[in-house]
This record gives C-alpha cells, structure tokens and sequence, in this order.
C-alpha cells in the first residue's frame, strides 16, 4: 500500500500542499516535538558509529574512569561528556545505547499491537455475530490484565522454562510480547467501530455486488478507511510503550544492565543518587521524558489534524 | 394585489450589499457578494437557489447565528428601520425569538432532546413575555393547538422523541412563533419530511403568516414549495442575486438565463417531454467563480462583455435581473 | 400477473413473487425472558408482486418506511428474502447472496442514492471502475482494462484522465456520474437506481436523468427506478408501482396512473406534491402520517388516513386486482365501486 493510496494524494506535490502538512508547518510546537524525536531516534540508529565510547567492551572500561562527573563540572574530563558510572562507562554512550533498546521496545510492541489488533478489529466488526461476540469477550478479559502482571507474569513462565544464560537474551522479547499482549485491544476495539460503520456504506454494497469475497472487501476497501484512527493511538501508545518499558526495566523485570535500556539506567543510577553521584541517573531520566513528551505532542498533533470536526 | 405593497409600505427587513466572507489558507473566499433585498411585513419572500448558492448563510447572517470564521465583510442587515448587522452577541440574543423567530432544517437537532416539549416551550416563552409558569404553560398549550397537534395537554409533557418529524417540526413552528416575532427566518423547513407531511407543514406556515402578520423569509432549494408558498422569491446563484420578483413572475416567465434553465430542468407531472432542459457544468466552487457575471461560463446567451462587467440587479416592474441582457440601453 | 405487461414483451426481465421482508427487532435475549416483551418484527416488505419487462423502466414510489429502499437491496441479493421468490430472466435467483452466481449478477448493477458514500474515497477512479470488469474477469491486460475505463468516463460525459484522481476531486453529479460508469461496466442488461438523484441539486440532476435515459436507449437497460419524487418518475418510467407500508397498492402505465389515479394513497400523493404550475394554492391537505411499520393498523395499512374506509377495510387486506385502464389497485372501494373512477386520458 502506497502513501498516495493511503491519503488520496497523487503526487509528492500534493503531499506537501495538503491539509495534513500545512498544519504540520503551522504548529511551531509539534515540529519542535517532530526535531526532537527524529534527533533521537537517528542518534540512537547511528549509535554505534557516534558512541565516544563502547560501554560494552569491557577492556576499555578503567576503574580510573569510574563516577567522574559531567565535563562542565569541577573534576569532569572532556572524554565522557555527561560523566560515568561506577564501573568506568561513559555515561552518554550508554544513554544512546540504552535510547536504541527502548525505541526499540516501544516501535515492535506497538506495530505487533497494531497488526493484531487491526485483524481482530476488522474481522470481528465485518462479520458480526458470534465471531463479534467471542472476540470481544476475549479483548474484555485481555482488558482486565494490568500490564506490568502480565510482564511480571510471562518473565516468570520464561524465566522457570528457559536455562539461565538464555534469561537475558530473552528479555527483550518478552518485554514486548508482554507490552503488546495488553495494548492490542484498542486498536481493536476503535477499528471495529469504524468497520461497523464503513461495513454499511455503499460502496461497500458495490463490491459486494461485483462478487468480491469477504476478505477482500475487509483489506482493500476498508481497511484503508479506518486507519486514520489508528495511526493516532499507534503514536500516543508508542509513548507508553517506552514509559512501560522503562517501568518494568526499572522494577527490575524488564532490560538487564548489560544491555540497559532508559529504564535500567535510570534503576541503576538511582542506587548511586545518595552518594552525590547525580548525573547517572539524571541524565537517562531526562532523556527519556523529552522522547515521551515528543511523541505525545507528536500524537495530539496528528489526532487534531486528522479529526475531519475541527477543520 | 401584493406587489404593489414592496412601493408603498416600509420594508421590515432591508438587506444591502451583503457580502460574506470565510477566511482560509487559500485566502478570502467571499460565499455571498452583494445581496440586496427587501421584505415588507406580512409577506413571504422565498430565496431559492442550489447547494453552495449562499441562502442559508445569507439566513444565518440576518438572524446572527453566522459561525466563524463566517464573517460577515460588508454591507448592512436593517430590521425596522435599525441597523443590526453590528450588534453585539447580547443584543442580538434578545431580538432572536422576540423579533426575528428561526426554524430549520431538522427537527430532531432543533429541540432539545432530554427536556420535555413543556419544558421547552415555556422556557421560551418567558425569556420573552412576562408571565408565570401556570400562564406560560396555558399559553404553550394553545400554541400546540394552534400548530396542529392533537391532544396538547397531554403531549406537552412528551419528549421530543416521542414525536413523528412532520409532529416535531410543527412544535419548531410553535416554538418559533410564540414571542410574536415579525420575521421568521425558515431554513428548509420541510425538506427532511416527506412529500405528505410537507404540504401540510406548507399550509401551516401560511395560516400562522396569514393570521399573525408574521413575515417569513423561506429559504430552500425546491422550487415546488416556493411556487406554493411565497408571495416574491429572490433567486440566487453564486452568492448573488441573479433574479427578484413576484413568483408568478419568476416561476411563470423569468428572465434570468439561470432561471429559466432552473425551471427547464425541474421535471414536472403533465408536461411530456422526452428530456429535460439541462445547464451545462455545475456551479462553481468558492474558489473558483469567474470574473464578471458567475453564470457566464454555463450561459447559453452570454455575451463578450459577461466576462468582465458584473451584472448588477436591473429594476424592471416590480422585479429586478442581475443580467447584462436586460442592461438599460441593451 | 398483469395482461397490459404479458402482451408487451415475453419472459419478464425480473419478477417477485409474494416477497417478504421481515426484519427481527427484538428485545435481546435476556431482556425478553426476562421482561417478557415479544419477539418484534419489522415488516418491511410484506408481500409484494412484481414484473418488469425488458427493456422499460420500472419505477416504484412511495414515501419513507414504504420498504422501497429495501425491496432494491432484494432484487440484488443485498437482503434475503424470508418469503416468496424472485427471478431474473426466469431463473430463480432468491436467496442468492449479492455477486452470486458471478454470470448472473453480472448482469444485474446498482447505483446508489448517496454520491458520497458510494466511491472508496481511498481508490482511484480507474480502479473504481475497474473494479467490475477485474472481478467478472471481463479483461484480460491492464491496457485493455484501462482502455475500457476511458471508454466509460466517456461515455458518462467524464473525461478519460478524470481516471487518475480520487472521488473528493469531484462534485456530487460528477460521483453519480462514475456511479453510473462502474455499474455499467460489466455491461449489465439490469440495473437497479436506488434514489439516484434524490442527494443531487436539480439542475443536476436534469443532466444525470437525461444521461441515465440516453444510456437506456444506447445500451438496452431495463431500469428498476426507486423514487420519492413523483414528478422524476413521471419524466423516466413506462411502469410505476405505488407502495406503501411494504406493499404496492396501486401499479401500472405510468401516463395512466399520473392521468386517473385510483388508490386513495396514490390521489393523495398526486395532490400534495408542490406544484410548479401553481393551480392548487390553497387546498387543503390530508391529514395523518405514515404510521410505524413496526405496528400497523389492520385490514387495509391506509384506512386510518382513507376518507373512504369502511369496516371492511378496517379488517380485510384488499389485494392488487385489475381496476380501469389495465391499472391493478388494492383498494375495496375501487372494487366495490364505491370511489367515482377517474378516466384514463
């Protein structure tokens, strides 16, 4: 599928002259918030390649390095801009180490949501009946489930099955099937009622009347009609995905210190918070409020534009 | 009998060069360009046009109720002799309902669907006249009477759900006619009904004219309900006036190509034809009308000065043409 | 059904036969176990027989809740039927679901009331159209097939490029117009127009009609006109059946039924249509309103509003019978000579 299918525009130039667009440039905030986000999200891409330092390699880690703080304070050094921890590491190279493993969660949980939640949504709304019934009652009991139990949960299933030296390796795939098995169900639930009312539509009778079969009036015809919604949940919930991670890093289920994530840096530092040493963990903190904020504002943004009410 | 009222009496409402404006990023999109009309008490001047012509903002700007960024960007709006396009959200809120009554197009958004028709009813009535509740709610009770519904007194404690639509517009009617008000701006009042319910909407609307001297100034596309009901009607097109006249004149034998090709185009029972008069294109959109005469790209008598001079309506009887084809000296 | 329609052509293009419509309102489930409230039906058709012959158009008319709407959604297979049969060129098509069987249905098209809504605003035009001719497998390349497209945004007074752009780029006459376009593109003998001008401004609509008739004549279509609108069905349609309540109470030539209407209903509907000639000003209207078709009075669903109802009609259903002119009526007091029958002419 196509952008220009996606927007009904037919060329780049249209793109760029739309409605969507001409309130992007309008809004100083949101592309403020777009800068942001795209800064991070290519320093955390390009990480190995602008890292000063691999925090990883354990033979460039010095114990004489360890908690210098950051380089404009008394005692820093211009090699680890914003300081180290207590095991030599530089703390900005972490951040950008850890900023990858956190987009990370947060984009593959959200696009595993979405695509399940999407079939489930369409399906249940195009068919109605007792495939409605059934998969609604699953999505309320999916609904019931908080979603650091369920991350608590499945860890500990994983955990007891698998053999230890696989635990770690294992953490990033069960922080995300954990944070997608709880998001689905939105998407679910708003793509059923937008099916419900496109289901109804003409246009909808006519390709019935050519004898299309049902699967594919549901992705050809109305699929594309009800993903305006959905993009707008796609971008709030990728904030929350990146909060939840962080969450359940920082209780200690979630990214292990050897392949830290936002969150475990912020647990990790946390511990070293009474004894002065302040930029360990306050720096990772910041970093992680300003993507969330980013993308939130990103996601008000898209919400007002495409909502047809307030053109 | 009532054309020669327009001469001699003053008018009630008196539009001049009304122009409405919306403001976007394409710039200034004028809807309505120069408007002009009068309407004397008691009479029922219908404005008629297709979608986009600019009749209901050219209502909604008279009664005040214009949403932005609908502005309006020139001209004036005179009410008995005052001039009421510059008054403030509070004046304008006290003439609403006492002066000048509305009535539109649905029924079901018009009320209010959680307070009972009394509720209602009597509301209104006491923003506007001074009487108690057992006073308000004797006079609602006559008012449905007066409207047609059977059994009022026990159908003014029903909520408006309870009502058919051709049932509901009837207690709008009421609503709008129970401060007594001079004008009322109606806006499609029957085109969500069907055709049975309609004429009896219609015949309504004129018994209340006729026996409340109320004027009413009846906006809508079908040109059926115009020729049943108005005494003059003022045909628009584009924003502006194309046409004004008494309707026998205009529906009978108007003079405006845009009219006559209106009235070809409208299918009528008894006439057999084996197609219909058809006007080439479609009206063209805000931001697209050409310069000169609007009609002039679909016109089937334009001439080489349509394209530059805009037409400006011509008296001629007791009818005025927005047509370069009847310019004094043509 | 009809001598008139027998003598005019052969085999019907479609017929419907005692055809039913009855939607289940109920309360749910539980509540009516519960709250002991009935199983509700909607009755929005209850009973209708109809015939078409090839090649006219066949309007039917009637005012909201009439069961018009959902008698186009029968003949296509959008609804099923829960009584009676319907069959096209003979063969039995009830119960068929839309686009099935593909050879038959292709020969059947739809076009609907609402411009807007009937255009995937997310598809271009070309694959709109194309649509048809992709599903029937009516073409084998993408040239032909786009080729063919040109050829019908032509045909409908498009442009062949007008194929790139999306249905927003277009007004509500020009939607209507590709409407028209995708329906014809399987080259349909039948096509079915659900209120197609109802949404559309008049002078538009004066170019869709003239359009829809050019394209009865070039191409042979038989028409199944749907219309609230009395005067666009006198301008389009031989044959018109008039309903209400879910049933036709009045059908025939349309020149005949315009000229001496009979059933009470239909007279009513000819007097209080706004009348551009202006000759009836001042009449008085009938009263009364179409009554909720999920309760409808018994005998004859009109007698509440008749001025001629007696107390057969408050009891027995009147069915359709042969009146003047070859005009069949279901009304008792046409056949019981009670009503002064206009004459046709």
């Amino acid at each position: 599928m196509n952008i220009s299918k996606l927007f009904s525009v037919r060329t780049m130039a249209d793109v760029w002259d739309s409605d969507l667009v001409y309130s992007f440039k309008k809004s100083r905030v949101t592309v403020i918030a777009a800068i942001v986000t795209l800064m991070i999200i290519a320093a955390s891409l390009t990480a190995p390649w602008i890292a000063p330092h691999d925090p990883f390699d354990v033979a460039t880690l010095s114990l004489m390095d360890s908690e210098l703080p950051p380089f404009w304070v008394d005692g820093g050094d211009p090699r680890f801009l914003l300081g180290t921890d207590n095991q030599g590491r530089d703390v900005f190279s972490v951040i950008l180490y850890g900023s990858r493993i956190s987009l990370a969660v947060g984009f593959i949980s959200v696009v595993l949501a979405m695509a399940f939640g999407i079939c489930f949504g369409l399906l249940s709304g195009y068919f109605g009946g007792v495939i409605d019934a059934v998969f609604m009652r699953i999505a309320d009991i999916m609904l019931s489930f908080p979603t650091i139990l369920v991350a608590l949960l499945v860890s500990g299933i994983v955990r007891g099955v698998l053999p230890r030296e696989m635990h770690e390796n294992a953490a990033l795939v069960v922080l995300v099937f954990a944070i997608a098995v709880t998001t689905w169900v939105q998407y679910a639930r708003t793509v059923r009622g937008s099916t419900m009312v496109e289901r109804n539509r003409e246009y909808v009778m006519a390709a019935r009347l050519v004898g299309r079969n049902p699967f594919a009036i549901i992705f050809r015809h109305i699929f594309p009609n009800v993903l305006g919604p959905v993009l707008v949940i796609a971008t709030i919930n990728l904030a929350m995905a990146i909060l939840i991670e962080a969450t359940l890093s920082f209780l200690g289920v979630g990214m292990p210190p050897t392949n830290p994530s936002l969150g475990t840096l912020i647990r990790v530092g946390n511990e070293f918070l009474f004894s002065g040493v302040w930029w360990v963990v306050i720096f990772p903190s910041l970093t992680l409020v300003m993507l969330v904020l980013a993308v939130n504002l990103l996601g008000d943004w898209l919400r007002d534009a495409l909502n047809p009410k307030l053109r | 009998m009532m054309n020669n009222r327009n001469a001699d009496t003053a008018p009630l409402l008196e539009v001049r060069d009304l122009s409405i404006a919306f403001d976007t990023r394409r710039g200034l999109l004028r809807a309505v360009d120069g408007m002009s009309f009068k309407l004397v008490p008691g009479e029922i001047l219908g404005v008629v046009g297709e979608s986009g012509a600019g009749k209901s903002l050219t209502g909604a700007a008279i009664i005040g109720l214009l949403e932005p960024p609908g502005h309006v960007s020139g001209g004036e709006i005179h009410f008995e002799g005052t001039r009421i396009d510059n008054f403030s959200r509070e004046q304008m809120r006290q003439m609403r309902g006492k002066k000048i009554g509305a009535i539109f197009q649905d029924p079901l958004t018009s009320l209010n669907p959680l307070l009972t028709i009394e509720r209602q009813l009597v509301e209104t009535i006491q923003t506007h006249l001074n009487l108690d509740s057992g006073e308000a709610r004797q006079r609602a009770i006559e008012l449905l009477t007066e409207v047609g519904i059977p059994a009022p007194e026990k159908r003014i404690d029903h909520y408006p759900h309870q009502f058919s639509g051709g049932m509901r517009q009837r207690v709008v009617i009421a609503l709008a006619i129970c401060a007594q008000p001079k004008l009322i701006i109606a806006d499609e009042p029957t085109t969500a009904l069907d055709v049975s319910i309609q004429a009896q909407i219609i015949a309504l609307l004129k018994k209340m004219c006729r026996e409340h001297g109320t004027a009413v100034m009846l906006i809508t596309h079908d040109m059926g309900v115009i020729a049943e009901t108005c005494d003059r009607v003022a045909v628009m097109y584009s924003g502006r006036l194309a046409e004004i006249g008494p309707v026998h004149q205009v529906v009978k034998e108007p003079r405006h190509p845009y009219t006559r090709g209106l009235m070809g185009s409208i299918p009528a029972i008894g006439t057999g034809s084996e197609r219909l008069t058809q006007i080439k294109g479609a009206m063209p959109r805000l931001k697209d009308i050409p310069p000169g005469c609007a009609f002039h790209p679909r016109c089937s008598e334009v001439m080489e000065r349509c394209s530059s001079i805009k037409p400006i309506p011509v008296e001629i009887n007791d009818s005025e043409v927005a047509c370069l084809l009847y310019e004094k000296g043509t | 059904m009809n001598d008139l329609m027998r003598e005019n052509s052969g085999v019907p293009l479609l017929s419907m036969r005692g055809v039913k419509k009855y939607f289940d309102i109920s309360p749910p489930f539980l509540n009516r176990v519960l709250e002991r409230k009935p199983i509700q039906h909607l009755r929005a058709v209850d009973g209708l027989d109809l015939d078409i012959p090839r090649g006219t158009t066949f309007s039917l008319v009637g005012e909201s809740g009439c069961g018009k709407s959902t008698v186009a959604k029968l003949v296509v297979g959008l609804y099923r039927a829960t009584e009676g049969s319907i069959s096209f060129e003979g063969v039995d098509v009830t119960g068929m679901p839309a686009g099935k069987p593909l050879a038959l249905r292709q020969r059947m098209q739809m076009i609907f009331q609402d411009p807007y809504a009937s255009l995937n605003p997310r598809w271009r035009v070309r694959d709109i159209i194309a649509e048809p001719l992709r599903s029937f497998g009516l073409r084998r390349s993408r040239s032909e097939e786009l080729n063919e497209v040109g050829r019908l945004l032509d045909l409908v007074g498009l442009n062949a490029q007008d194929g790139e752009k999306y249905p927003h780029e277009f007004s509500g006459g020009q939607r209507q117009r590709i409407s028209i376009a995708r329906a014809i593109a399987s080259n349909p003998d039948f096509l079915v127009c659900d209120e197609p001008t109802s949404a559309l401004d008049v002078s538009v609509q004066a170019q869709i009609l003239n359009l829809m008739k050019e394209l009865q004549e070039e191409l042979g279509l038989t028409y199944l006109f749907i219309s609230h609108d009395l005067a666009v069905v006198n301008f389009m349609s031989e044959w018109i059946g008039v309903m209400y309540l879910g049933r036709i109470v009045e059908v025939g030539l349309a020149r005949y039924v315009f000229a001496g209407p009979q059933h009470p209903y239909t007279q009513l509907l000819l007097e209080t249509i706004p009348d551009i000639t202006m000759q009836k000003r001042d009449r008085e209207p009938v009263a009364g309103e179409v009554p909720n078709p999920i309760n409808p009075p018994s005998g004859c669903t009109f007698h509440p509003r008749c001025p001629h109802a007696d107390e057969r009609c408050r009891s027995e259903l009147p069915i359709l019978a042969a009146g003047a002119s070859g005009i069949m009526v279901a009304c008792h007091a046409v056949h019981e000579g009670r009503l002064s029958v206009y004459s046709a002419g």
